[in-house]
């Protein structure tokens, strides 16, 4: 598996056969503090990546900087050899690079299904011109319609068609809010923490929803801290720590890696991360 | 007291010209702040831009009444633009600062000695609407209405401009808003961070909410000084602003009829409890309030409403509780 | 940090275009108002009954003016009238309508301007009388006369008056912005009343000025105490949004003013202060204007003192800084928020006290000058009352200098466009740290 993905030895910042996504001397500071301090990462394509690392790692600023959302302080990364640095988040949506938010941002007060039709592109209707001549944009509202439908039932949020996003719970918001990424038809979708306070009933169907998108062809890299999900839906695996990746590989070689273990846990070296989760939860 | 007479005067605040004005620029908050959050304190400068650039267009360049309202309608855009470009990307209530303080800047420029041979000064122009009253294709010599409510052939002519032009921007907002082009206004409303990441130019949908909403009340701007037949920089005040929100709040923000009955609604309590509190003091209830002063109680009716309704019901009298909430 | 630089430089380009082109479209229309200089119609001693006439009296000070050039315009006519020894000046036209007299400057005698120099056209109404009258007091002239070095040494000294006077009123917004996070539109209503009781106090009741100054003080205490228990502190407790309690006091600043309005009338209020004037080099200035600065500036570093030397002060910063991690550390963050209203009404009353002083003062006198608080505090950064100090300075120095340049009617809209430009560059302020920004 690993030398599928990767060209030679797994170690931090080193080469992918077939990136989607590589960054370079990434660095963000706040003030005196260095959040994100990347010099090499790249993201190999169709395959599941996780970003881990502990709490303060850097690994939901790292997000921000590559979807826009934040400037670094240096450095340039690019998306299927497309640059992408100083590109405005919602370019770097249009290019196929759509990503969740840890909090989630379901809009309370639009209906689940509308929240859908707003992850659409390409809708005509959405031009203030264009607007105001509905057969110029009903054609692709029905389209857009029945691609949000077919969605919504593999999410299981069929039933909830009519209802405002607000009264979803917090994880039906997690799903609809990747259901919505979805609309997007993303090349590389990134999922900051999915699994955040998802109740367990509802975590596996998560999971399988991403392995699902991996199936279709879809790129993901999702960041989460919970080493144990990981172990189990992803191919490959970055790990961040004070703002520096600071080990990749394939799980569970990663896992036995040190230098991740130190990150960590500091001082508990003899624990296996996996089950300590597991006990953990 | 006559309350029949009392009653009539309201009645016929309801449909005057003003409440048009009122009506219109209410539209325009609403497409701002209702459905797209924009907290813009500005609007009397945008319904001040309509008077003074159709008055300009006509005596100053010497244009046709139509091309002299297009020009208004381009300058309130060139103002919209000036006011979102380095506005938009800023916290919401930084908005609301520059929109109050870009409005009374343009107060200024227009009461200011310097311009006067453009602006008039603080005399303001008039003698303007010459061609506008000549398009009234009603004969002059037949009253119209009936009973108390009988009007000269101007006053339908203008009221009847008025109705029509709110019927028209009602229906381009309901049209707008239930586009995909308006749910993204919406969306932004709720989290604009959610609809970047869905590949939506935030900031060209806010800072076409802005120029759309500044249109209508551009329009009201002239419909207002038609009315009166000039147009003055006191008129256009902050308080002008400040009722505008009044009434959007009353009627509720997110609505599209919202406006228009809150307007109705308000002028209709105002001009009663006025026509109430004067024939009170005509019978000698309220011997300690002069004239004058009775006509000041309605701002701080105003100022109450505002204060209630903000805390009390924020999505207006007929808003859905849940189509509106104000992001803190 | 290149990427935003260059949004921003694109963003002006675009702001200074718009503004170029504005102007351009605006310059051609006006060589076409250069006055003609007709011959003025000669004067005859009788006009007839049905005559049209627009007539009026120069004075200054009660004298009459002779010699003063009066240009009228209006429906095709375009003449001019001068008035005689007696002051008076009349002049006949022809057709009814609105005409424009405009007061021709350089023909005033030296020395003498127009009392409000704003005032220089004013419209005659011929449309339903067939006379009009119309009066142009004259009064000291306003306008430049001494040499620009010892102007720009007046202009920097009412600057820094204007300047302190506006801080002592921003610190309390700040300060309350700061611990509560509401973007108080009321404000100006305590500068207001503080100036108008100051009217009832001194001017009425012939207090002596210290004593008038601290039971106004603290009226405006109980005030800041009164609305913040009654009003800001339930709304906090409902949970109702920052943006939501800005449009609450807004409506609270209307309901305020209308009343002082229906208490106090509509007339500015004449405030007797001491306007015996001191020779300063250059800078001729009043009694009232050196107390009101050193009155000013101690406040300041008293605030200054209490900010960071004393317990209440430093409890007051850290609110400020973060109200959850202050309250965790044992602050009752109510009570400071409770003493910042107090501090704050009184402070405000005092800067309306100095203000009535020295400008006088009506029931719109703090709202007029709200907007400038506003500049002042967001130029300093939001939130920090060193900063509303340095702001207010700026402004002061803005709108008083502004008028060494543009005409005096647009000193505060210059203040205004500082503050839009520095908003533009420096959203944080000038000393506000960047963290602050959302």
């Amino acid at each position: 598996m690993p030398n599928q993905i990767a060209v030679g030895a797994a170690e931090p910042g080193c080469q992918k056969v077939d990136p989607i996504l590589v960054a370079d001397k990434v660095k963000r500071q706040f003030g005196g503090l260095v959040a994100v301090d990347v010099d090499h990462v790249e993201i190999p394509r169709g395959m599941i990546t996780a970003l881990i690392g502990p709490n303060g790692a850097g690994k939901t600023t790292f997000f921000n900087l590559l979807t826009g959302f934040d400037k670094p302080n240096t450095g340039s990364w690019s998306f299927e050899g497309k640059n992408l640095a100083g590109v405005s988040s919602y370019k770097v949506a249009r290019l196929g690079m759509i990503r969740t938010f840890q909090l989630t941002k379901a809009l309370s007060l639009l209906t689940v299904i509308e929240n859908m039709r707003l992850g659409a592109q390409k809708q005509p209707g959405e031009s203030m011109l264009t607007a105001l001549i509905r057969p110029l944009w009903t054609k692709r509202e029905a389209a857009i319609t029945v691609e949000a439908d077919e969605l919504l039932k593999r999410f299981k949020l069929d039933a909830k068609r009519e209802d405002y996003a607000a009264s979803l719970s917090g994880g039906q918001r997690k799903l609809l809010e990747m259901a919505r990424a979805l609309m997007g038809k993303p090349k590389l979708v990134m999922l900051d923490e999915p699994m955040a306070g998802v109740n367990p009933a509802l975590t596996q169907s998560l999971l399988d929803h991403i392995i699902e998108l991996k199936k279709n062809g879809t790129t993901v890299l999702f960041v989460e801290h919970d080493m144990h999900m990981v172990r189990h839906i992803s191919d490959w695996v970055i790990v961040m720590a004070e703002g520096k990746v600071v080990a990749e590989g394939p799980p569970a070689e990663v896992m036995k890696n040190p230098a991740v273990i130190d990150a960590y846990l500091g001082a508990h070296h003899d624990t296996d991360l996996g089950t300590m989760q597991k006990k953990g939860n | 007291m006559d309350f029949g007479a009392i009653l009539t005067l309201a009645v016929k605040e309801l449909i005057s010209p003003i409440t048009v004005t009122y009506v219109l620029c209410a539209i325009g908050l609403s497409v701002h702040f209702g459905y797209t959050g924009l907290l813009n304190f500005g609007q009397a400068a945008f319904a001040a831009i309509g008077g003074y650039g159709m008055a300009i267009g006509i005596l100053t360049f010497g244009w046709p009444i139509w091309i002299s309202a297009i020009f208004a309608l381009f300058c309130s855009t060139i103002f919209a633009l000036i006011l979102g470009i380095p506005t938009l990307r800023l916290r919401a209530d930084y908005l609301a600062i520059v929109t109050i303080a870009a409005s009374e800047i343009f107060r200024y420029f227009m009461t200011t000695i310097g311009f006067a041979k453009v602006t008039g000064g603080s005399n303001g122009l008039s003698q303007f609407g010459g061609e506008f009253w000549k398009l009234n294709p009603l004969p002059a010599d037949v009253e119209y209405g009936f009973g108390p409510f009988t009007y000269r052939n101007d006053q339908i002519f203008i009221m009847l401009v008025g109705w029509v032009l709110v019927a028209i921007c009602a229906v381009l907002v309901w049209l707008l808003m239930r586009s995909p082009w308006g749910r993204v206004l919406r969306g932004i409303r709720e989290d604009e961070d959610a609809v970047r990441s869905l590949g939506k130019n935030v900031f060209v949908y806010k800072l076409q909410a802005l120029i759309f909403g500044g249109i209508f009340a551009s329009i009201g701007g002239m419909i207002f000084v038609l009315n009166l037949s000039n147009v003055q920089p006191q008129s256009w005040g902050t308080t002008f602003t400040f009722m505008i929100w009044t009434v959007l709040l009353l009627g509720g923000a997110a609505t599209v009829l919202g406006p228009v009955v809150g307007t109705l609604v308000f002028f209709f309590i105002l001009s009663l409890t006025q026509g109430i509190l004067g024939g009170l003091k005509d019978i000698g209830v309220l011997p300690f309030l002069s004239d004058p002063q009775i006509g000041q109680i309605r701002f701080i009716l105003i100022g109450l409403a505002l204060m209630l309704l903000v805390i009390f019901r924020p999505q207006g009298i007929f808003g859905n509780k849940r189509e509106l909430q104000f992001n803190a | 940090m290149d990427i935003r630089l260059a949004n921003r430089a694109r963003g002006l380009a675009i702001f200074f275009g718009t503004l170029v082109t504005l102007f351009a479209m605006l310059l051609p229309a006006l060589p076409s108002f250069a006055a003609s200089e007709s011959p003025s119609p000669a004067p005859s001693a009788s006009y007839s009954k049905d005559s049209l006439l627009i007539r009026g009296t120069i004075t200054n000070e009660k004298v009459p003016v002779a010699g003063v050039k009066l240009h009228i315009t209006g429906n095709g006519f375009d003449g001019i009238a001068t008035s005689g020894e007696d002051g008076k000046w009349i002049i006949e036209v022809q057709k009814k309508g609105v005409y424009d007299v405009e007061v021709m400057l350089d023909s005033l005698p030296k020395g003498v301007g127009l009392q409000d120099p704003t005032k220089n056209i004013r419209q005659a109404d011929l449309s339903v009388v067939n006379v009009a009258g119309l009066l142009f007091p004259l009064g000291k002239d306003t306008r430049v006369i001494q040499p620009f070095g010892e102007q720009l040494v007046i202009r920097i000294w009412s600057g820094l008056n204007l300047g302190l006077l506006l801080a002592v009123a921003a610190i309390g917004i700040s300060l309350i912005f700061g611990t509560t996070g509401l973007t108080n539109f009321a404000h100006g209503e305590m500068l207001t009343i503080g100036a108008l009781l100051t009217w009832v106090f001194y001017t009425n009741m012939n207090l002596p000025i210290l004593i008038v100054a601290v039971i106004v003080m603290a009226l405006g205490g109980a005030f800041g105490y009164v609305q913040d228990a009654g009003l800001w502190k339930p709304l906090r407790k409902k949970r109702i949004g920052l943006n939501q309690m800005m449009i609450v006091s807004i409506g609270f600043s209307i309901v305020a003013r209308y009343v002082l309005l229906i208490i106090f009338g509509g007339e500015t209020k004449v405030i007797s202060g001491e306007f015996q004037s001191i020779q300063l080099g250059p800078i001729n200035t009043t009694v009232n204007s050196v107390v009101s600065m050193g009155v000013s500036l101690v406040t300041l570093a008293a605030i200054a003192l209490f900010l960071t030397r004393t317990r209440i002060g430093k409890a007051t910063r850290a609110v400020s800084d973060n109200a959850a991690l202050a309250a965790s550390t044992g602050i009752d963050v109510e009570r400071i928020i409770r003493i910042v209203w107090v501090v704050a009404g009184a402070l405000t009353a005092l800067a309306g006290i100095l203000y009535g002083l020295q400008f006088q003062a009506n029931w719109m006198t703090g709202f007029q000058i709200l907007l400038l608080l506003f500049a002042a505090v967001t130029l300093g950064g939001l939130g920090t009352a060193l900063g509303a100090t340095v702001g207010a300075l700026i402004i002061g120095f803005v709108v008083e200098l502004s008028v060494l340049f543009i005409p005096a009617d647009l000193k505060y809209a210059a203040s205004l466009i500082i503050l839009v430009l520095v908003l533009l560059f420096r959203p944080q302020g000038v000393l506000g740290k960047k963290q602050r920004i959302g």
